[in-house]
C-alpha cells in the first residue's frame, strides 16, 4: 500500500489544505503587497499541481476502490469527532477519512488545474485583492476536499464549505447582477444541500457497524460502510433492497447533486452566476464544481443505493437526452457570448449524465472522462470569453467579427477550444463523447440515437459563434483590440496542449479510471441484484 | 521489398503532409514565400513513395491484404466480455495503393498549381498549411483498416475542409459555405456515427476484419434483417454528406467559394470521392435492400444535378453540379453491382476532374488579370457569358480541357469512356435483374446531359469570339506551373493507363486488381451473387455501349447546334419553358426548402426553448423565490400584527387592569378599613345564603 507523506501527514491532506496556509499567509500580508498575494496563491496553486503529478506517478492503476477499505489509495484515516452520548442521537462518530481510487484521482488532477489556470486568470483583479485570494484559496480547498473525503459528513462539509467563497466571489467581484445571481446560487445549492443532509441523516441511523475498539454496534458516517448492505439494520428506515424509502432517499440525494451538475430544469442558475462571475470564477465553477454533482452520483448515490441506480436509470438517462438536446438548442439562441458557453455546458454535462446512466464499462470511462474533458475544454472557453471581455467589456455576439485577422493567436487557441468543444476526432472531447454514446447505445438504443442528434447541433452552434465573432470584417470600434497577452497564453496553452495530447494517446487518463469504473459498474449492477447482461 | 516495408512506406505517405502542416502552422509565418516548397517537396515524396507502394502492391503482393493493427485504448478485463479494447490501424489492399496514389498525385499537382495561383495571397502559407492537413487526413481514411479511424480521418478531412472553404473568411459567403458545408456534413455523420454504434454493440470491435468475420458467421445486427440493412444504411448516411448525395447535395456547389484549386483537389477530386471509397469498404455488409436505396440515392443526385448544372452560368457553378452529379453515378454505379466499374470512375473522374477545375482556374486567372488590367471590377470573372474566344490566347488551356470534356462525355479512347461505360453496363444488368429500369433509364439520360452541358462550358468559354475583343489582349496563357498540372492531368485521361483495350475495361489491369469482394451478408438477404451480375453484365455490355455511344453523340452535337451553330436559340428554349427554366436555375429550390423548414425549424425551436427557459424554468425558480418572500413578508406581518400584537395586547391588558387597579391602592389605611369591612359584610352575606 502506497503512502506518500511530509512531515508525518498525508499527501491528500497536503493537496487539500494548502490553500488554507496560503489564505493565511495571503490575510497576513500588508494590504497594499498585491504582487505578494498573487504569487502566494500561484505558489500554492503550482505545489498542487506538482503533488497531483506525484499522485499521477504512484497511483496504483490495478486497484479498483469503490466500496473496498484496501482499494483506496493515500488514505488517512483519523477519528475526529468522536461523542458518546449525545441525547437522542446517542453515540456520533465523525471520522477524518480520506482516500481517493480511479473515480476521483482525475478529478483531484482536475482541481489542481483548474485552480492554477483561475489564478492565473485573476491577475489583473484589482478590487480588494487579499479577501479575493483568500476565498479563492478557501474555495479550492473545499473543492479538493469533495474529492478526498469518503466520509459522508466531511463531504457534507468540504461541500458547504465551498458554498460560501463562492458566493462572496460571484456577489462582490461579479457583474452588474451580481448580487441577485450570487444569491440564487447560494439559496439553490443549498435547496439541494438540505435534501443532502437529510438522506445522510438517514443513512447514519440505517446504517451500523461494530466499533472495533469497544465490540459495540454504532452509527457510522463512513461510505464505504454505507455500500455494503449488510450494514444496514434491518428495521431500519434504509434496510433492505429496492424500499420506496430507499427510493425517496436517493431522489433527495439526486436532487441535491442534480443541482449542482446542473440537471434540467435545475440549471437555471447556472447562466446567471456564469454571467455575472468574473472568468477566474466561471472556469472553477464550470471545471471543477459541476463534476462535484456528477462525483458524488458516481461516488455515493449509485454504489449506496445501486437499486435505486437501476430502477431510476432509464429516467436519468433521459434527463441526459433533455440536457443534451435542450441545453444546445438554448445555446444557439444566445446573444451573449458567455451564456451561451454557459448553456454549452449544460448539453455537455448531460453526456455525463447519459454515460452514467449507460451503467457499463464504455459509458461509465466515457462520463468520467467526458467529466475531465469538460472541465479543459470549457474552461478554455470561458477564458476566451474573459480574454474577449477585458478588451471589448461586451460579450454580445453580434457586436464583433473579423477577430480572425486582429488577434490571430488568440483566434489560433480559439479554433481548438471550439473544434474540442464540438467534439472534433483528435480533441480529447470526442473520445469521451464516442464512448458514453457507445456506451449507452447498448442500455437505451434509441435515446441514444436522439442524444447523438447533439452533435449537429453543437456544430451548428459552435460554428455559427465562430463565424459571428471571429469571420467576417472587423467593425472600426474594434480597431483598437490587442492580441492576446503572455499571460493569457500561459494559462490556455496548457489546457490545449493537453486536450490535443489526450484526443491522440488518451490512455494515460483512461488507465487511471478504466478500474474503478469497471467496478463501480459491476458493484451497482450485482448490487441492484440484476442479472449482468452481456456488455 | 517485404510486407512490413511497404507498411512503413504507407505510414510515411501518411505522415508526411502532416509534417508540411506541422512546419507551416508554426513557422510559416517566417518562410513566407517559401511556404510552397515545403509543400510541393513533401506532397511530391509521398507521391513518389505511394507509386512505389502501388508498383510492389499489384506485382509482388497481387492478392494479399496487408494489414498491421496496434490497440489505441484498452478498458481492460469487463466481466462477461473479457479485455475491451479499441484498436486503430492501417491496411494496403489494392483499392488502398491505387487511393494512396489518386490522394497523393492530385495533391502533388494542386500544390504545384497553387505555388502560381495563390501567389500574393494574404495567407500563403496559411493555405499550404491546411491543404498538408488536408492530405494527411485523406490518406488517414484511405488507409485505416477499420470504422473507428475512418470516423476520425473522416471528421478531419471535414476541417480543413471547412477551413480552406473558408479561406476567405473575411467575405461573408465563404465563411456561410463553409459553415454550411461542416454543419451538413455532420448531419451524415450523425448517421454514420449511430451505424458505428450499432456495429460496436453487436461486435465490440470495429475493424473491418473483425465485423465481417463476425457477419460471415451468421451473427447479424441485433439478429435482426431489419437492422443488417439499417447498419449498412447508416454507414453509407456518412458518405450520403460527403459525397454530396441527394438529400445533403446543397453544401457542395457553395464550397466553390475556396480558393480553385482547392475545389480541383477536395471538392471534385478526392474527399468528396471518400464516399464512394466508404460504400466500396463497406459493400460486402450491404444488403440486397441497403444497395437498392443506395443506387437510387446514387440515381436521383446524378439526376437533380445534371438537370441543375444545365442552367447555371458560373463555370465552378457548372462544374460542381457536374461533380455532384458524377459522384451520383460512382455511387450508383456501386449501388447495382458495378463495384470495379464504380470504383474505376473515381479514379478517372478524380483526374479529368481536377483538370476541369484547374483548367477552370487557369481561366479565371486569366480573367482576373485581364479585367484588372482593363481596371473592370465590375465583370464577374467566373461567368462562362462573359468569356468566349479563350481559344487562341491559352491554346494549352483550351486543349487540355477539351480532352477532360471529352473524357467526362464518354467519348471513346478517353478513361471516362471506360469507366462510365461499365457503370450503364451495370445498371441496364441491375435492370434487367431486379426490374428496376429506371436506374438505367436515368443513368443514359445523365450521360447526355453531361455532354451537353460540359461542351456548352468549351463552346462558350474558349470558342466563337468574344464579345470585347478589346479585352482579349491582356488574356495570357497561365504559366508552366500551372498548364503543366492541365498537361499531366489530360494525359491521365486516355484510356490506355487504365486499360489496353480502349473499348473494354473488364480486361485492363484495374479490373483486375479491384475487384467486387465477396458479400458477407446471409444468402437471402444478399444482392445477386457476382457470377449472375456478371452472366447479365455479359448481356448487357453491347446493348449499353451503343446507348452510350449515342446519348452522348446526341448530347454533343445538340451542345453545338445550340450554342456553337446558333441553330437552336437557347433563350427561346428558356423563354419557352420559363418555370422548368427558373426551377432550375434556382437548383430545384433545395436551399430555400431547407432554410424554410430545417434551419428556419431548429432556429425556431431554439428561440422557443430559450424563452421557455428564461420565462418558465426560471420563471418558477424567481417565483419560487418570490413566494418565499411573500411568505416571509407575510409571516413578517403576522409576526408582528398577530403574535407580537397578542403580546402586547396580554401587556397592555395587564398594564390596563394595573392602572385600574392602582387606584384601589391608595395607601390610606381608611379606605382599606371600609374594603375589609365591605368585604366581610359580602362574604357574612353569602354564607348566610349558604
Amino acid at each position: 500500500m502506497m503512502e506518500l507523506k511530509f512531515l508525518n501527514v498525508g499527501i491528500l491532506t497536503w493537496i487539500t489544505f494548502l490553500p488554507v496556509l496560503g489564505m493565511i499567509v495571503v490575510l497576513l500580508l500588508p494590504k497594499n503587497n498585491k504582487t505578494a498575494m498573487r504569487w502566494t496563491s500561484l505558489g500554492v496553486t503550482i505545489l498542487q499541481m506538482a503533488l497531483s503529478v506525484v499522485i499521477f506517478q504512484y497511483f496504483n492503476r490495478g486497484l479498483a476502490g469503490i466500496n473496498t477499505v484496501d482499494g483506496m489509495q493515500f488514505k488517512e484515516f483519523i477519528p475526529w469527532i468522536d461523542v458518546q452520548s449525545l441525547a437522542i442521537l446517542g453515540r456520533l462518530k465523525i471520522d477524518y477519512f480520506l482516500g481517493i481510487d480511479g473515480i476521483s484521482v482525475s478529478m483531484v488532477m482536475l482541481t489542481a488545474l483548474v485552480s492554477f489556470v483561475a489564478t492565473i486568470a485573476s491577475w489583473n483583479i484589482e478590487k480588494s485583492v487579499k479577501g479575493f485570494f483568500a476565498l479563492l484559496l478557501l474555495l479550492n480547498t473545499g473543492m479538493m476536499g469533495v474529492f478526498v473525503s469518503l466520509d459522508f459528513f466531511l463531504f457534507y462539509i468540504f461541500w458547504e464549505v465551498m458554498l460560501l467563497p463562492m458566493y462572496f466571489l460571484i456577489g462582490v467581484w461579479g457583474g452588474p447582477r451580481r448580487e441577485y445571481a450570487a444569491i440564487k446560487f447560494f439559496i439553490y445549492t443549498l435547496f439541494g444541500s438540505v435534501l443532502m443532509l437529510l438522506a445522510m441523516l438517514a443513512l447514519y441511523f440505517s446504517v451500523s457497524v461494530i466499533d472495533p475498539s469497544t465490540g459495540m454496534k454504532m452509527h457510522t458516517f463512513n461510505m464505504l460502510a454505507m455500500m455494503n448492505p449488510a450494514n444496514f439494520d434491518p428495521a431500519s428506515l434504509l434496510g433492505g433492497l429496492g424500499t420506496s424509502m430507499r427510493y425517496y432517499a436517493y431522489v433527495a440525494l439526486f436532487i441535491g447533486f442534480a443541482i449542482k451538475v446542473p440537471i434540467f430544469p435545475f440549471h437555471t442558475w447556472l447562466p446567471d452566476a456564469h454571467v455575472e462571475a468574473p472568468t477566474a470564477i466561471s472556469v472553477i465553477l464550470a471545471g471543477v464544481l459541476l463534476k462535484m454533482g456528477t462525483y458524488g452520483l458516481m461516488r455515493i448515490a449509485f454504489p449506496i443505493f445501486p437499486d435505486a441506480a437501476i430502477y431510476f436509470a432509464y429516467p436519468l438517462a433521459f434527463v441526459g437526452f433533455i440536457n443534451i438536446i435542450y441545453g444546445a438548442l438554448c445555446a444557439m439562441a444566445q446573444t451573449d457570448f458567455k451564456k451561451l458557453i454557459a448553456y454549452s455546458s449544460v448539453s455537455h454535462m448531460g453526456i455525463v449524465i447519459l454515460g452514467m446512466a449507460a451503467f457499463n464499462s464504455q459509458g461509465m470511462v466515457g462520463a468520467i472522462f467526458q467529466m475531465f474533458n469538460h472541465g479543459t475544454i470549457t474552461a478554455m472557453l470561458f477564458l476566451i470569453v474573459g480574454v474577449l471581455y477585458d478588451r471589448a467589456h461586451t460579450r454580445g455576439l453580434n457586436d464583433f467579427g473579423g477577430l480572425m485577422n486582429k488577434m490571430p493567436k488568440y483566434s489560433a487557441v480559439m479554433v481548438i477550444a471550439f473544434f474540442a468543444a464540438l467534439g472534433l476526432p483528435s480533441m480529447s472531447g470526442f473520445v469521451s463523447e464516442a464512448f458514453v454514446f457507445l456506451g449507452a447505445f447498448q442500455t437505451y438504443r434509441y435515446l441514444t440515437i436522439a442524444s447523438a442528434f447533439g452533435i449537429v447541433l453543437t456544430a451548428g452552434y459552435m460554428l455559427w459563434t465562430l463565424q459571428r465573432v471571429f469571420l467576417g470584417t472587423l467593425p472600426e470600434k474594434w480597431n483598437g483590440l490587442t492580441d492576446i497577452n503572455t499571460r493569457e497564453l500561459i494559462s490556455l496553452v496548457p489546457l490545449a496542449v493537453i486536450v490535443i495530447f489526450l484526443g491522440i494517446y488518451p490512455m494515460p487518463i483512461i488507465n487511471l479510471m478504466n478500474t474503478s469504473a469497471n467496478a463501480l459498474v459491476e458493484f451497482v449492477r450485482s448490487g441492484a441484484g440484476m442479472a449482468l447482461v452481456g456488455r | 521489398m517485404t510486407q512490413s516495408l511497404l507498411l512503413q512506406l504507407s505510414v510515411a505517405v501518411l505522415f508526411l503532409p502532416l509534417v508540411s502542416f506541422l512546419i507551416l502552422i508554426f513557422f510559416g509565418k517566417k518562410l513566407a514565400r517559401q511556404s510552397d516548397v515545403i509543400g510541393i517537396f513533401l506532397n511530391g515524396a509521398a507521391l513518389a513513395l505511394s507509386v512505389t507502394i502501388l508498383y510492389a502492391k499489384v506485382n509482388f503482393f497481387h492478392d494479399e491484404l496487408l494489414n498491421f493493427t496496434f490497440t489505441w485504448i484498452s478498458l481492460g478485463n469487463v466481466t462477461l466480455i473479457g479485455p475491451l479494447k479499441f484498436d486503430l490501424g492501417i491496411m494496403i489492399d489494392n483499392l488502398t495503393a491505387v487511393m494512396l496514389v489518386v490522394v497523393t498525385l492530385i495533391s502533388f499537382l494542386v500544390n504545384l498549381f497553387s505555388s502560381k495561383y495563390m501567389e500574393g495571397d494574404i495567407r500563403f502559407s496559411r493555405y499550404y498549411a491546411n491543404l498538408g492537413l488536408f492530405s494527411f487526413s485523406m490518406l488517414g481514411i484511405v488507409i485505416a483498416n477499420n470504422f473507428l479511424s475512418m470516423y476520425i480521418f473522416w471528421e478531419l478531412v471535414g476541417l480543413s475542409s471547412y477551413l480552406l472553404i473558408g479561406h476567405w473568411y473575411e467575405k461573408k459567403s465563404a465563411s456561410d459555405a463553409s459553415k454550411k458545408a461542416f454543419v451538413v456534413n455532420r448531419v451524415g455523420d450523425f448517421g454514420f456515427l449511430i451505424g458505428i454504434l450499432v456495429l460496436w454493440a453487436n461486435y465490440h470491435t470495429l475493424t473491418y476484419e473483425g465485423v465481417y468475420a463476425a457477419i460471415g458467421s451468421g451473427m447479424i445486427p441485433f439478429q435482426s434483417a431489419w437492422w443488417m440493412t439499417a447498419s449498412g444504411l447508416l454507414i453509407f448516411c456518412g458518405a450520403v454528406g460527403k459525397s454530396a448525395q441527394f438529400p445533403l447535395h446543397v453544401w457542395l456547389p457553395d464550397a466553390m467559394e475556396g480558393p480553385t484549386p482547392v475545389s480541383a483537389l477536395i471538392h471534385a477530386a478526392t474527399m468528396v470521392a471518400a464516399g464512394v471509397y466508404l460504400i466500396a469498404r463497406t459493400f460486402p455488409m450491404l444488403t440486397a435492400d441497403a444497395l437498392m436505396v443506395i443506387a437510387y440515392v446514387g440515381a436521383i443526385t446524378a439526376f437533380i444535378s445534371a438537370t441543375i448544372a444545365i442552367a447555371q452560368t458560373d463555370i465552378k457553378k457548372v462544374l460542381a453540379y457536374s461533380t455532384v452529379s458524377q459522384l451520383g453515378y460512382m455511387v450508383m454505379g456501386l449501388g447495382v453491382g458495378a463495384f470495379s466499374a464504380g470504383t474505376m470512375h473515381l479514379v478517372t473522374h478524380a483526374a479529368f476532374k481536377a483538370g476541369l477545375f484547374l483548367g477552370a482556374g487557369s481561366v479565371i486567372h486569366a480573367m482576373h488579370n485581364a479585367l484588372h488590367h482593363a481596371h473592370d471590377h465590375h465583370t464577374d470573372a467566373q461567368d462562362i457569358m462573359n468569356m468566349g474566344g479563350l481559344r487562341k490566347k491559352m491554346p494549352i488551356t483550351f486543349w487540355t480541357f477539351v480532352m477532360f470534356t471529352l473524357a467526362i462525355s464518354g467519348v471513346p479512347l478517353t478513361s471516362g469512356f471506360l469507366s462510365k461505360d461499365e457503370i450503364l453496363a451495370g445498371t441496364l444488368a441491375y435492370g434487367s435483374l431486379t426490374g428496376h429500369m429506371l436506374i438505367p433509364i436515368i443513368g443514359f439520360l445523365v450521360a447526355g446531359l453531361t455532354a451537353f452541358y460540359m461542351f456548352r462550358i468549351v463552346i462558350l468559354a474558349f470558342m466563337g469570339d468574344h464579345k470585347d475583343p478589346s479585352r482579349l489582349e491582356h488574356v495570357h496563357e497561365s504559366p508552366l506551373a500551372m498548364t503543366l498540372p492541365l498537361m499531366l492531368l489530360a494525359a491521365l485521361s486516355f484510356f490506355a493507363f487504365y486499360s489496353l483495350n480502349p473499348i473494354g475495361a473488364s480486361s485492363g489491369w484495374f479490373f483486375h486488381a479491384i475487384e467486387r469482394p465477396a458479400t458477407v451478408v446471409p444468402l437471402d438477404m444478399a444482392a445477386a451473387s457476382t457470377e449472375i451480375f456478371e452472366e447479365a453484365l455479359h448481356h448487357a455490355h453491347n446493348t449499353a455501349m451503343l446507348f452510350s455511344l449515342l446519348v452522348a453523340g446526341t448530347g454533343i452535337l445538340l451542345s453545338f447546334l445550340t450554342y456553337h451553330w446558333k441553330k437552336i436559340s437557347a433563350d427561346a428554349v428558356a423563354e419557352s419553358m420559363a418555370p422548368v427554366h427558373k426551377f432550375l436555375l434556382n437548383k430545384w429550390y433545395f436551399d430555400e426548402l431547407y432554410d424554410a423548414t430545417a434551419v428556419a425549424g431548429v432556429k425556431g425551436i431554439a428561440a422557443l426553448f430559450a424563452w421557455f427557459d428564461g420565462k418558465i424554468v426560471d420563471g418558477i425558480v424567481n417565483g419560487a423565490g418570490s413566494v418565499t418572500k411573500m411568505g416571509a413578508v407575510v409571516s413578517g406581518k403576522f409576526d408582528s400584527i398577530v403574535v407580537d400584537g397578542f403580546v402586547n395586547l396580554t401587556a397592555t391588558v395587564a398594564g390596563t387592569f394595573g392602572l385600574v387597579l392602582r387606584k384601589v391602592q391608595t395607601g390610606r389605611v381608611q379606605s382599606y378599613i371600609v374594603f375589609a369591612i365591605l368585604g366581610i359584610v359580602v362574604l357574612f352575606f353569602f354564607y348566610r345564603a349558604v
